[in-house]
């Protein structure tokens, strides 16, 4: 950290005489990327994985827009900000291929099936991409209707369980008791309780979205201040506006707490929600690939869940500040 | 100058008369019953600014939330023009120790609630507004309860009780967490709001002094279960200074009657 402020102090210093500031983590960066490319190109394979060239070239070619950036840095607006917060990671980025590539395809320290060095995975998107978008297809459709449907329920139930004394009587012990089962050994039932096995899916996914926000919704709904309801209560409101614009609107920072744990284990419920017959999808994949040892391809996959799953958590962040936007300097994210 | 919130309205209706006739309340601690007020006799004139002080944990609050239909009493009754209360009503408003402004709306929003409760938003937007130009925050409607100071949240919710033209309003303790200098505009606020518009207030106050410039009458509570003590009647004029001798003596005579002889 107070090297990048540093660092900016002294570009700004330099920028009258070099006519523009320097982003020297991007230099360094740049320099970082040319090395591991050197590396994977220079030392042979212990056995072939493909991609090689291809994956050397990428590095290269990223080194280049490093470099061209580190002296544009001035030019480029608001990324620039951006680039110098993330110049760090850059730097390390490089460093960690070039690492990667050493202990996989280079001096093979790592047992050989279970890892892949960075050009394997890239081998597995050159060769298997219209395979791994299909299968995006199928987990997209199965998530977000299980997503969907989950939290849907979920909230509407959190917020009955939250309210109504008799509800929270029959309905918490219940939800204490089927909360912490795992996924997995709901699969039994799953099949006598649904025709198919999409629906099975789809039910495993929902439960495991569904259950967090139901109980933080129904704890979120608990603690809300009781004068909140008694002000409301001597201004005209009736249990209709006492639940929609009180108590919803006060528990909404516990609701977004249990969407993001939602969020996270529908994620990791995938794989087990499709194992039941699926022929797509990621968590499909995942377990064919497991099962022939083609590991490199089970990582191409993590991947790509990973990623999609961190795009998601980050547009939950953006709705959850628009609709949260007065807690701000209430609570300190 | 300050307009009244019903700007174009007729005048606004007259104050209630508030009876508490035989009341007695209690409440469940820890399942053994804690008595709180202990028949408690008390007329309140339409129009009438009344105090209510008594030691801290007596039950002032509990009176008011009887009187705001909060609370039901376990015996005796809370009447409004001799109708009982028997439950929460905007035309009898609190306004609590703590603005307890709801913190997601804005705070126009926040003095919208009383309006939107009823159903009737649409037809108050003007009455909005006066309410907030009668507290002075018409520059903060957008603003967040978390932008304001304590003063200006205190207004805030005062304005979102005023904007339902109550005909009795009931101030338990709302000027006790703010600095001296707050507190003494917004004495000099309430009182003016008061002497425009004709409700009848019920305010609970710990300061003896204040409860002197304010109010009319004041009634002096005994400790938990609270019965009425004592009665003291202010018929000075306003504006009152609190150096006036007749207001030194009464404040000498009150303290007695809680308790602190000097
Ligand atoms: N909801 C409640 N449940 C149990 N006890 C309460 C409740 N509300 C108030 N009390 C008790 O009743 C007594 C009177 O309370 P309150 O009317 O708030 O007193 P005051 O406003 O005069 O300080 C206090 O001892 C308080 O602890
Ligand atoms: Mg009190």
């Amino acid at each position: 950290m107070s090297v990048a402020v540093e660092q900016r102090d002294d570009s700004a210093a330099l920028a009258p005489v070099l006519g523009g500031a320097v982003w020297r983590h991007g230099l360094i960066a740049a320099a970082a990327w040319i090395v591991a490319a050197l590396v994977t190109v220079a030392l042979p394979d212990v056995v072939p994985w493909g991609s090689r060239d291809l994956f050397a070239g990428s590095l290269l070619a990223g080194a280049a827009v490093l470099a061209v950036l580190a002296f544009l840095i001035g030019r480029v607006g608001r990324l620039s900000s951006w680039l110098v917060r993330y110049g760090p990671w850059f730097i390390a980025l490089g460093v960690w291929f070039a690492l990667w590539e050493l202990i996989t395809a280079k001096f093979g320290w790592l047992p050989k099936p279970f890892f892949s060095p960075p050009h394997g995975l890239l081998h597995v998107y050159v060769v298997d991409w219209q395979r791994l978008l299909i299968c995006i297809a199928y987990t997209a459709r199965l998530w977000s209707i299980g997503f969907a449907g989950g939290i849907v329920l979920g909230f509407v139930g959190g917020v009955a369980l939250g309210w109504s004394k008799s509800f929270a009587y029959w309905g918490m012990p219940i939800l204490k008791l089927i909360g912490p089962v795992p996924a997995s050994a709901w699969i039994p039932a799953t099949f006598f309780l649904f025709p198919t096995t999409f629906q099975a899916s789809i039910f495993l996914v929902a439960l495991a979205s569904g259950i967090p926000v139901a109980i933080l919704t129904a704890s979120g709904i608990n603690t809300v201040n009781r004068a909140y309801y008694d002000v409301a209560r001597t201004l005209g409101a009736d249990n209709r506006f006492l639940v929609l614009r009180v108590a919803i609107p006060a528990a909404l920072p516990n609701v977004f707490v249990g969407l993001f744990m939602g969020l996270y284990y529908s994620f990791a419920v995938l794989v087990v929600a499709e194992m039941l017959g699926a022929k797509y999808g990621l968590g499909w994949y995942l377990q064919f690939q497991t099962a022939y040892s083609a590991y490199a391809n089970v990582y191409a996959a993590l991947v790509v869940m990973a990623l999609i799953c961190s795009g998601l958590v980050k547009l939950l962040f953006l709705v959850r500040d628009r609709l949260l936007g007065w807690q701000k300097g209430v609570v300190q994210w | 100058m300050v307009t009244p919130v019903a700007g174009t309205a007729p005048q606004p209706a007259a104050g209630f008369a508030v009876d508490f006739r035989g009341v007695s309340h209690r409440y469940d601690l820890d399942g053994r019953p804690l008595p709180v007020l202990q028949q408690i006799d008390l007329t309140v004139q339409p129009g009438e600014f009344l105090a209510l002080l008594g030691p801290s944990g007596c039950g002032k609050s509990t009176l008011l939330r009887l009187a705001a239909g909060l609370e039901k009493p376990v015996a005796g009754e809370a009447q409004a023009d001799g109708a009982a209360i028997s439950g929460p009503d905007p035309s009898r408003v609190l306004v609590f120790q703590d603005p307890t402004l709801f913190p997601w709306r804005s705070v126009r929003d926040n003095v919208a609630v009383g309006p939107q409760a009823r159903g009737i938003l649409a037809a108050s937007q003007k009455r909005i507004d006066d309410a907030l130009r009668l507290v002075k925050l018409d520059a903060f409607a957008s603003a967040f309860p978390h932008q304001l100071s304590g003063g200006m949240a205190q207004r805030a919710a005062l304005a979102r009780a005023l904007v339902n033209d109550p005909r009795l309003l009931l101030l338990d303790e709302p000027l006790g967490r703010l600095d001296s200098l707050t507190r003494l505009t917004m004495q000099e606020e309430l009182l003016s709001l008061w002497r425009q518009a004709r409700y009848t207030v019920i305010l609970v106050t710990h300061d003896v002094e204040e409860a002197l410039l304010l109010s009319q009458r004041i009634v002096v509570l005994t400790e938990r279960p609270a019965r009425v003590k004592a009665e003291v009647v202010v018929d000075l004029p306003y504006p009152r200074r609190r150096d006036d001798p007749r207001i030194v003596a009464r404040r000498q005579e009150i303290l007695e009657t809680l308790g602190f002889s000097s």
